[in-house]
Protein backbone atom coordinates (compact mmCIF):
# COMPACT_ATOMS: atom_id res chain seq x y z
CA UNK A 1 0.00 0.00 0.00
CA UNK A 2 2.68 2.34 0.58
CA UNK A 3 4.53 2.18 -2.72
CA UNK A 4 3.54 4.72 -5.30
CA UNK A 5 0.86 2.89 -7.81
CA UNK A 6 1.53 3.51 -11.43
CA UNK A 7 -1.42 4.26 -12.56
CA UNK A 8 -3.03 5.98 -15.71
CA UNK A 9 -5.33 8.32 -14.92
CA UNK A 10 -7.99 7.51 -16.18
CA UNK A 11 -8.36 4.32 -14.34
CA UNK A 12 -7.73 5.84 -10.98
CA UNK A 13 -10.46 8.62 -11.80
CA UNK A 14 -13.19 5.95 -12.55
CA UNK A 15 -11.80 3.42 -10.03
CA UNK A 16 -12.43 6.20 -7.46
CA UNK A 17 -16.00 6.61 -8.32
CA UNK A 18 -17.15 3.28 -8.84
CA UNK A 19 -14.40 0.03 -7.63
CA UNK A 20 -13.35 1.84 -4.42
CA UNK A 21 -16.14 4.45 -4.02
CA UNK A 22 -15.25 6.46 -0.78
CA UNK A 23 -18.51 5.74 0.76
CA UNK A 24 -19.21 1.64 -0.05
CA UNK A 25 -16.15 0.86 -0.08
CA UNK A 26 -14.17 2.49 2.36
CA UNK A 27 -16.78 3.79 4.64
CA UNK A 28 -16.00 7.37 5.09
CA UNK A 29 -18.41 10.28 5.22
CA UNK A 30 -20.99 8.18 6.83
CA UNK A 31 -22.28 10.64 9.31
CA UNK A 32 -24.05 13.16 7.05
CA UNK A 33 -24.69 11.04 4.51
CA UNK A 34 -27.47 8.94 6.29
CA UNK A 35 -28.70 12.25 8.24
CA UNK A 36 -28.80 14.17 4.92
CA UNK A 37 -29.91 11.78 2.47
CA UNK A 38 -33.63 11.88 3.44
CA UNK A 39 -33.62 14.57 1.29
CA UNK A 40 -32.77 14.06 -2.92
CA UNK A 41 -32.35 18.30 -2.92
CA UNK A 42 -30.20 18.82 -0.12
CA UNK A 43 -28.52 15.48 -1.21
CA UNK A 44 -27.11 16.45 -4.54
CA UNK A 45 -26.19 20.06 -3.01
CA UNK A 46 -23.95 17.99 -0.12
CA UNK A 47 -22.98 15.95 -2.93
CA UNK A 48 -21.96 19.12 -4.84
CA UNK A 49 -19.77 20.80 -2.27
CA UNK A 50 -18.11 17.46 -1.40
CA UNK A 51 -17.27 17.38 -4.37
CA UNK A 52 -15.75 20.78 -4.88
CA UNK A 53 -14.39 21.04 -1.68
CA UNK A 54 -12.58 17.29 -1.98
CA UNK A 55 -10.80 18.64 -5.54
CA UNK A 56 -9.33 21.93 -3.88
CA UNK A 57 -8.59 20.05 0.02
CA UNK A 58 -6.77 16.82 -2.20
CA UNK A 59 -4.60 19.51 -3.88
CA UNK A 60 -3.70 22.06 -0.94
CA UNK A 61 -3.10 19.33 1.63
CA UNK A 62 -0.99 17.68 -0.96
CA UNK A 63 1.18 20.88 -1.46
CA UNK A 64 1.33 21.22 2.33
CA UNK A 65 2.44 17.88 2.95
CA UNK A 66 5.01 17.97 -0.33
CA UNK A 67 6.09 21.19 0.76
CA UNK A 68 5.83 22.02 4.07
CA UNK A 69 5.68 18.72 6.47
CA UNK A 70 7.82 16.63 4.77
CA UNK A 71 11.11 18.84 4.33
CA UNK A 72 10.53 20.27 7.95
CA UNK A 73 9.58 16.40 9.18
CA UNK A 74 7.23 17.53 10.99
CA UNK A 75 4.97 14.63 9.61
CA UNK A 76 3.05 13.16 12.78
CA UNK A 77 1.57 16.80 12.44
CA UNK A 78 -0.33 16.09 9.89
CA UNK A 79 -3.65 15.01 11.34
CA UNK A 80 -3.84 18.41 13.02
CA UNK A 81 -2.59 20.42 10.01
CA UNK A 82 -4.40 18.79 7.71
CA UNK A 83 -7.96 19.22 9.30
CA UNK A 84 -6.75 23.14 10.09
CA UNK A 85 -6.60 23.23 6.23
CA UNK A 86 -9.33 21.73 5.46
CA UNK A 87 -11.42 24.35 7.89
CA UNK A 88 -9.58 26.79 6.27
CA UNK A 89 -10.45 26.02 3.01
CA UNK A 90 -13.95 25.47 3.43
CA UNK A 91 -14.18 28.71 5.33
CA UNK A 92 -12.45 30.99 2.40
CA UNK A 93 -14.82 28.98 0.09
CA UNK A 94 -17.85 30.04 2.01
CA UNK A 95 -16.82 33.23 1.67
CA UNK A 96 -16.06 33.33 -1.72
CA UNK A 97 -19.43 31.80 -2.62
CA UNK A 98 -21.22 34.35 -0.50
CA UNK A 99 -19.28 37.50 -2.59
CA UNK A 100 -19.64 36.25 -6.36
CA UNK A 101 -23.09 34.22 -6.36
CA UNK A 102 -25.72 34.66 -3.76
CA UNK A 103 -28.16 31.89 -5.40
CA UNK A 104 -25.32 29.65 -5.69
CA UNK A 105 -24.29 30.67 -1.84
CA UNK A 106 -28.16 29.82 -1.12
CA UNK A 107 -28.30 26.60 -2.05
CA UNK A 108 -24.28 25.52 -0.74
CA UNK A 109 -23.77 27.41 2.20
CA UNK A 110 -25.53 25.73 4.45
CA UNK A 111 -23.81 22.49 3.92
CA UNK A 112 -20.18 23.89 4.03
CA UNK A 113 -20.25 23.78 8.00
CA UNK A 114 -21.06 20.15 7.57
CA UNK A 115 -18.33 19.21 5.58
CA UNK A 116 -15.47 20.23 8.06
CA UNK A 117 -16.13 16.84 9.49
CA UNK A 118 -16.98 15.22 7.03
CA UNK A 119 -14.60 12.06 7.02
CA UNK A 120 -14.39 11.59 3.67
CA UNK A 121 -12.64 15.15 3.17
CA UNK A 122 -9.84 14.07 5.86
CA UNK A 123 -10.15 10.78 4.39
CA UNK A 124 -9.15 11.10 1.32
CA UNK A 125 -6.46 13.43 2.32
CA UNK A 126 -4.91 10.84 4.49
CA UNK A 127 -4.81 8.00 1.72
CA UNK A 128 -2.90 10.70 -0.34
CA UNK A 129 -0.49 10.55 1.56
CA UNK A 130 -0.68 6.36 2.64
CA UNK A 131 -0.68 5.72 -0.86
CA UNK A 132 2.12 7.96 -1.81
CA UNK A 133 -0.19 9.63 -4.65
CA UNK A 134 1.40 12.26 -7.03
CA UNK A 135 0.40 15.73 -7.47
CA UNK A 136 -1.81 15.22 -10.82
CA UNK A 137 -3.11 11.73 -8.62
CA UNK A 138 -4.19 13.19 -5.69
CA UNK A 139 -6.39 16.10 -7.64
CA UNK A 140 -8.08 13.13 -10.00
CA UNK A 141 -8.43 10.70 -7.16
CA UNK A 142 -10.24 13.73 -4.87
CA UNK A 143 -12.73 14.90 -7.49
CA UNK A 144 -13.61 11.19 -8.08
CA UNK A 145 -14.56 10.10 -4.54
CA UNK A 146 -16.09 13.50 -4.80
CA UNK A 147 -17.94 11.99 -7.59
CA UNK A 148 -18.21 8.73 -6.34
CA UNK A 149 -19.67 9.87 -3.22
CA UNK A 150 -22.58 12.57 -4.94
CA UNK A 151 -23.34 9.52 -7.05
CA UNK A 152 -23.93 7.26 -3.73
CA UNK A 153 -26.06 9.85 -2.24
CA UNK A 154 -28.30 10.88 -5.06
CA UNK A 155 -29.17 6.98 -5.24
CA UNK A 156 -29.39 6.40 -1.81
CA UNK A 157 -31.92 9.76 -1.02
CA UNK A 158 -34.30 8.33 -4.40
CA UNK A 159 -34.24 5.28 -2.35
CA UNK A 160 -35.34 6.12 0.83
CA UNK A 161 -38.18 7.95 -0.66
CA UNK A 162 -39.35 4.74 -1.69
CA UNK A 163 -38.66 2.97 1.32
CA UNK A 164 -40.39 5.45 3.20
CA UNK A 165 -43.45 4.86 2.13
CA UNK A 166 -43.16 0.81 2.46
CA UNK A 167 -44.17 -1.25 4.86
CA UNK A 168 -40.99 -1.57 7.42
CA UNK A 169 -40.95 -3.40 10.82
CA UNK A 170 -40.90 -0.59 13.57
CA UNK A 171 -37.64 -1.52 15.15
CA UNK A 172 -36.41 -1.36 11.23
CA UNK A 173 -37.64 2.24 10.47
CA UNK A 174 -35.11 4.77 9.99
CA UNK A 175 -31.41 4.11 10.14
CA UNK A 176 -31.80 0.49 10.16
CA UNK A 177 -33.59 -0.13 7.13
CA UNK A 178 -31.60 2.90 5.49
CA UNK A 179 -28.20 0.60 6.26
CA UNK A 180 -29.51 -2.82 4.89
CA UNK A 181 -30.26 -0.68 2.12
CA UNK A 182 -26.45 0.97 1.83
CA UNK A 183 -25.19 -2.71 2.01
CA UNK A 184 -27.33 -4.01 -0.58
CA UNK A 185 -25.51 -0.47 -2.80
CA UNK A 186 -22.30 -1.39 -1.71
CA UNK A 187 -22.74 -5.20 -3.21
CA UNK A 188 -23.84 -3.81 -6.57
CA UNK A 189 -21.18 -1.57 -6.50
CA UNK A 190 -18.97 -4.13 -5.96
CA UNK A 191 -20.13 -5.61 -9.35
CA UNK A 192 -17.91 -2.72 -10.74
CA UNK A 193 -14.83 -4.49 -9.17
CA UNK A 194 -14.48 -6.89 -12.10
CA UNK A 195 -13.21 -4.15 -14.57
CA UNK A 196 -10.42 -2.16 -12.78
CA UNK A 197 -8.51 -3.29 -10.26
CA UNK A 198 -6.46 -0.29 -8.20
CA UNK A 199 -4.55 -0.75 -5.15
CA UNK B 1 -29.86 5.98 40.93
CA UNK B 2 -27.05 8.04 41.22
CA UNK B 3 -25.31 10.00 37.97
CA UNK B 4 -22.19 8.04 37.71
CA UNK B 5 -24.90 4.77 37.48
CA UNK B 6 -27.35 6.95 34.89
CA UNK B 7 -24.28 7.82 32.31
CA UNK B 8 -23.14 4.18 32.34
CA UNK B 9 -26.38 3.20 31.60
CA UNK B 10 -27.27 5.53 29.39
CA UNK B 11 -23.85 5.37 27.08
CA UNK B 12 -24.06 1.66 26.89
CA UNK B 13 -27.82 0.97 26.58
CA UNK B 14 -30.46 3.46 26.04
CA UNK B 15 -28.26 6.17 24.31
CA UNK B 16 -25.45 3.98 22.74
CA UNK B 17 -23.86 6.24 20.38
CA UNK B 18 -23.94 3.61 17.73
CA UNK B 19 -27.35 2.10 17.38
CA UNK B 20 -29.34 4.96 19.04
CA UNK B 21 -27.06 8.01 17.73
CA UNK B 22 -25.53 6.40 14.55
CA UNK B 23 -22.82 7.93 15.19
CA UNK B 24 -19.30 7.42 14.41
CA UNK B 25 -20.28 4.70 12.06
CA UNK B 26 -17.10 5.18 9.52
CA UNK B 27 -14.52 3.75 11.96
CA UNK B 28 -17.22 1.13 13.00
CA UNK B 29 -17.52 -0.45 9.53
CA UNK B 30 -14.11 0.22 8.14
CA UNK B 31 -12.20 -1.40 11.01
CA UNK B 32 -14.65 -4.28 11.82
CA UNK B 33 -12.85 -7.25 9.34
CA UNK B 34 -10.60 -8.46 12.50
CA UNK B 35 -11.26 -8.90 16.16
CA UNK B 36 -8.00 -7.63 17.47
CA UNK B 37 -7.73 -4.39 15.18
CA UNK B 38 -11.09 -3.53 16.33
CA UNK B 39 -10.60 -4.33 20.43
CA UNK B 40 -7.03 -1.82 19.43
CA UNK B 41 -9.19 0.70 17.61
CA UNK B 42 -12.14 0.89 20.42
CA UNK B 43 -9.48 1.27 22.92
CA UNK B 44 -7.96 4.15 21.11
CA UNK B 45 -11.64 5.88 20.72
CA UNK B 46 -12.32 5.43 24.54
CA UNK B 47 -8.60 7.01 25.42
CA UNK B 48 -9.34 9.91 23.24
CA UNK B 49 -13.04 10.14 23.99
CA UNK B 50 -12.17 9.91 27.74
CA UNK B 51 -9.23 12.02 27.57
CA UNK B 52 -10.73 14.89 25.40
CA UNK B 53 -13.84 14.95 27.85
CA UNK B 54 -11.45 15.42 30.62
CA UNK B 55 -9.42 18.12 29.25
CA UNK B 56 -12.55 20.12 27.38
CA UNK B 57 -13.99 20.38 31.10
CA UNK B 58 -11.10 21.95 32.60
CA UNK B 59 -11.05 24.30 30.31
CA UNK B 60 -14.80 24.97 29.79
CA UNK B 61 -14.81 28.51 31.60
CA UNK B 62 -11.50 29.86 29.99
CA UNK B 63 -12.60 29.22 26.07
CA UNK B 64 -14.45 31.73 24.23
CA UNK B 65 -17.52 30.27 22.72
CA UNK B 66 -16.67 31.15 19.55
CA UNK B 67 -13.77 29.16 18.97
CA UNK B 68 -14.44 26.11 21.47
CA UNK B 69 -15.38 24.06 18.17
CA UNK B 70 -11.53 24.57 16.75
CA UNK B 71 -9.93 24.50 20.50
CA UNK B 72 -12.02 20.91 20.78
CA UNK B 73 -10.89 19.73 17.29
CA UNK B 74 -7.21 20.60 18.19
CA UNK B 75 -7.40 18.88 21.29
CA UNK B 76 -8.67 15.72 19.97
CA UNK B 77 -6.32 15.77 17.28
CA UNK B 78 -3.50 15.77 20.28
CA UNK B 79 -4.86 12.94 21.17
CA UNK B 80 -5.30 10.68 18.47
CA UNK B 81 -1.79 11.93 17.33
CA UNK B 82 -0.74 10.43 20.76
CA UNK B 83 -2.25 7.34 19.72
CA UNK B 84 -1.27 7.15 16.49
CA UNK B 85 2.59 7.16 17.73
CA UNK B 86 1.84 4.56 20.72
CA UNK B 87 0.52 1.91 18.01
CA UNK B 88 3.16 2.58 15.44
CA UNK B 89 5.62 1.89 17.92
CA UNK B 90 4.54 -1.09 19.71
CA UNK B 91 2.37 -2.62 17.23
CA UNK B 92 3.06 -1.21 13.82
CA UNK B 93 1.24 -4.84 11.93
CA UNK B 94 -2.40 -3.14 13.34
CA UNK B 95 -1.01 0.69 12.59
CA UNK B 96 -0.79 -0.44 9.08
CA UNK B 97 -3.88 -2.27 8.36
CA UNK B 98 -5.46 0.25 10.76
CA UNK B 99 -4.07 2.94 7.88
CA UNK B 100 -6.09 6.38 7.72
CA UNK B 101 -8.69 5.51 10.27
CA UNK B 102 -6.54 6.19 13.24
CA UNK B 103 -6.13 9.55 12.05
CA UNK B 104 -10.14 9.72 11.30
CA UNK B 105 -10.86 9.28 15.35
CA UNK B 106 -10.67 13.33 14.57
CA UNK B 107 -13.75 13.43 12.89
CA UNK B 108 -15.45 10.66 14.49
CA UNK B 109 -18.51 12.28 15.59
CA UNK B 110 -19.02 10.47 18.97
CA UNK B 111 -16.19 12.55 20.82
CA UNK B 112 -17.05 15.61 19.09
CA UNK B 113 -20.86 15.10 20.50
CA UNK B 114 -20.05 13.72 23.80
CA UNK B 115 -17.76 17.56 24.13
CA UNK B 116 -20.64 19.63 23.03
CA UNK B 117 -23.15 17.78 24.95
CA UNK B 118 -21.66 17.02 28.01
CA UNK B 119 -18.07 17.82 29.08
CA UNK B 120 -19.19 21.34 28.06
CA UNK B 121 -21.19 21.60 31.01
CA UNK B 122 -19.88 19.17 33.70
CA UNK B 123 -17.38 18.94 35.75
CA UNK B 124 -13.83 17.14 34.96
CA UNK B 125 -14.28 13.49 36.73
CA UNK B 126 -18.37 13.32 35.56
CA UNK B 127 -16.90 14.02 31.91
CA UNK B 128 -14.05 12.00 31.82
CA UNK B 129 -16.45 9.08 32.78
CA UNK B 130 -19.44 9.77 30.18
CA UNK B 131 -16.17 10.00 27.71
CA UNK B 132 -14.93 6.48 28.82
CA UNK B 133 -18.73 5.08 28.85
CA UNK B 134 -19.37 6.35 25.33
CA UNK B 135 -16.28 4.98 23.99
CA UNK B 136 -17.51 1.48 25.62
CA UNK B 137 -20.88 1.52 24.20
CA UNK B 138 -19.08 2.10 21.15
CA UNK B 139 -16.75 -0.69 21.75
CA UNK B 140 -19.21 -2.96 22.52
CA UNK B 141 -21.09 -2.49 19.33
CA UNK B 142 -17.65 -2.96 17.22
CA UNK B 143 -17.11 -5.84 19.23
CA UNK B 144 -20.41 -7.66 18.39
CA UNK B 145 -19.81 -6.93 14.81
CA UNK B 146 -16.36 -7.98 14.53
CA UNK B 147 -16.83 -11.33 16.37
CA UNK B 148 -19.41 -12.26 13.40
CA UNK B 149 -17.48 -11.02 10.53
CA UNK B 150 -14.00 -12.63 11.69
CA UNK B 151 -15.93 -15.90 12.62
CA UNK B 152 -17.75 -16.01 9.33
CA UNK B 153 -15.45 -14.51 7.16
CA UNK B 154 -12.19 -16.20 8.47
CA UNK B 155 -13.31 -18.96 10.44
CA UNK B 156 -11.29 -17.77 13.48
CA UNK B 157 -11.45 -14.95 16.73
CA UNK B 158 -8.23 -13.09 17.62
CA UNK B 159 -6.82 -14.72 14.88
CA UNK B 160 -6.83 -17.76 16.20
CA UNK B 161 -8.53 -20.79 13.89
CA UNK B 162 -11.73 -22.47 15.85
CA UNK B 163 -14.22 -22.85 13.07
CA UNK B 164 -13.83 -26.98 11.76
CA UNK B 165 -11.51 -27.47 8.69
CA UNK B 166 -14.94 -28.20 6.52
CA UNK B 167 -15.50 -25.22 7.42
CA UNK B 168 -16.10 -22.73 3.83
CA UNK B 169 -15.63 -18.70 4.95
CA UNK B 170 -17.92 -16.64 3.71
CA UNK B 171 -16.68 -14.45 1.59
CA UNK B 172 -19.00 -11.65 2.05
CA UNK B 173 -18.41 -11.36 5.52
CA UNK B 174 -14.82 -10.13 4.74
CA UNK B 175 -15.47 -7.49 2.10
CA UNK B 176 -17.89 -3.99 3.10
CA UNK B 177 -21.46 -4.89 2.39
CA UNK B 178 -21.63 -7.12 5.49
CA UNK B 179 -20.61 -4.34 7.54
CA UNK B 180 -23.66 -2.67 6.66
CA UNK B 181 -26.24 -5.41 6.71
CA UNK B 182 -24.73 -6.58 10.37
CA UNK B 183 -25.04 -3.08 12.14
CA UNK B 184 -28.38 -2.58 10.00
CA UNK B 185 -29.35 -5.98 11.95
CA UNK B 186 -28.24 -4.74 15.28
CA UNK B 187 -29.67 -1.41 15.16
CA UNK B 188 -33.09 -3.67 14.38
CA UNK B 189 -32.29 -5.86 17.38
CA UNK B 190 -31.75 -3.04 19.63
CA UNK B 191 -34.73 -0.70 18.41
CA UNK B 192 -36.91 -3.80 18.88
CA UNK B 193 -36.24 -4.58 22.55
CA UNK B 194 -36.14 -1.04 23.40
CA UNK B 195 -39.77 -0.41 21.84
CA UNK B 196 -40.48 -3.33 23.89
CA UNK B 197 -39.48 -2.22 26.92
CA UNK B 198 -41.31 1.34 26.49
CA UNK B 199 -38.47 3.65 27.07
CA UNK B 200 -38.59 6.53 25.27
CA UNK B 201 -36.92 6.36 22.01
Amino acid sequence: MSAAPVLNPFSLFFASIFTSNILLANFLGMCSFISISKDGKSSNGLGFAVTVVLGITSAVNWAVLHFVLIPLQLEYLRYIVFIITIAATVQILEMIIDRVSQALYMSLGIFLPLITVNCAILGVSLFIDIRAYTFVQSVIYGVGSGLGWWLAIAALSAIRKKTDKSPVPAGLKGPGITMITIGFMAMAFMGFSGMLQVQ
Amino acid sequence: MSAVGTILKENLWTNNPIFMQVLGICSALAVTNLLTNTMVMTIGVTFVTAMSSLTVSLIRQFVPRKVRMIVQTLIIAFYVIIVDILLKAYAPDISRQLGPYVGLIITNCIIMGRLEAFAQSNPPLLSTWDGMTAGFGYMAVLLVIAFVRELLGFGSLFGVRIMPSGFVPWTIMVTAPSAFFLLGIIIWVGKTIMNREGAPA
